[in-house]
């Protein structure tokens, strides 16, 4: 009862329970913190707006994008993932969400940002129903933790209006 | 030496009835380990509750050797949700996430398209031949949660077999030389 053999595996699974108990309380104290983030969007410029050889709309837009997501960081965040995605409707597909920009926010400093680009992954149609297009632009952020459950939202903002012909 | 002298005796001093109660409480231990993953498959919904990060196309956030909890609802998929799918003819699950989604009016049938954090290009060159999207069938879960580094014990089992053999032979004579 009391060699060697017995002592580790009791010490090793006492400390298997410990730890694992440490990072399930650590990720519930997770939803505790106060979460007030805040974003604007701006379309600066419509690049170009063709129909591309395959019959889908494109478009390229230029995005001047302003965030605050400090408030998202706790003592268990690795890093935040965000990201902008334009939503639509269109008649054969009641739901459209591409994604135009994203970035991955290590630390609680890099979370205030301003930043002007144009458009990093391409925003492709299913047919060619973007002239005139209302759509929101809705900035999602995704925390992920050091250990636990993960936990993104989003702000919605509506309003934006694609131009009627092609230029 | 007296160790091994030990061992040796206590082989010798092996009564059936001893041998089978010793083999039926492996025989518990195993089969409840068995139940507990196919609860958690039911109570996840998803046919793999548990997947261990393989690459390092996620990093920064899933480093390779962390392992990811699974959850698979009804719930449509939306972008920015991590996901865990299979591609056609490959065994492979892959974690990334989805940053297209096209859903259909009238069937509810949805188009998505994936990418790695830490990738440059999307996934396209991953899918199959000719295929430009995923479905929902492909789809084997969302991931929920995360554990750091315990996946490490899985890669170095199934990259170098030897150590898992050798896990097995001293379990096994664990077994039979305990006294209880």
């Amino acid at each position: 009862m009391h060699s060697f053999g017995y002592r580790a595996n009791a010490l090793l699974t006492f400390a298997v329970t410990i730890l694992a108990f440490i990072c399930a309380i650590a990720s519930f104290s997770d939803n505790f913190s106060n979460q007030t983030p805040s974003a604007q969007i701006q379309i600066l410029n419509i690049n170009w707006f063709q129909k591309q050889p395959h019959g889908n709309d494109e478009v390229s837009l230029t995005l001047n994008i302003t965030a605050d997501l400090q408030s998202l960081f706790t003592w268990n965040t690795k890093q935040v993932f965000a990201f902008v995605a334009a939503e639509y409707k269109t008649s054969k597909n009641s739901l459209n969400q591409v994604s135009l920009w994203d970035a991955i926010i290590p630390e609680k400093e890099q979370a205030n940002f301003w930043i002007q680009i144009s458009n990093k992954y391409r925003f492709i149609d299913q047919g060619h129903n973007l002239r005139g297009k209302e759509f929101n632009l809705t900035l999602h952020w995704h925390v992920m933790p050091k250990t636990g459950k993960m936990f993104a939202d989003k702000i919605v903002m509506s309003g934006y209006r694609l131009p009627n012909a092609y230029r | 030496m007296g160790y091994i002298g030990e061992t040796i005796d206590s082989i010798k001093s092996i009564q059936i009835r001893q041998l089978l109660t010793q083999a039926i409480s492996l025989g518990m231990i195993v089969t409840s380990a068995l139940i507990i993953w196919k609860a958690l498959m039911c109570v996840t919904g998803s046919e793999s509750p548990v997947v261990v990060v393989l690459s390092g196309s996620m990093e920064p956030g899933f480093k390779r050797g962390d392992i990811l909890f699974l959850h698979m609802s009804k719930d449509p998929i939306r972008a920015g949700e991590i996901v865990v799918f299979n591609v056609d003819g490959r065994d492979i699950p892959i974690v990334h996430r989805v940053i297209k989604v096209h859903e259909r009016d009238n069937t509810g049938e949805v188009d998505v398209l994936t990418k790695g954090d830490n990738n440059y290009g999307d996934d396209r060159l991953l899918y199959a031949e000719g295929q430009q999207w995923l479905h929902r069938h492909h789809i084997m879960g969302r991931a929920v949660g995360f554990l750091p580094y315990v996946g490490w014990v899985t890669i170095i089992m199934t990259e170098k077999p030897i150590i898992k053999y050798i896990l097995i032979g001293a379990l096994g004579l664990l077994v039979i030389t305990s006294k209880d």
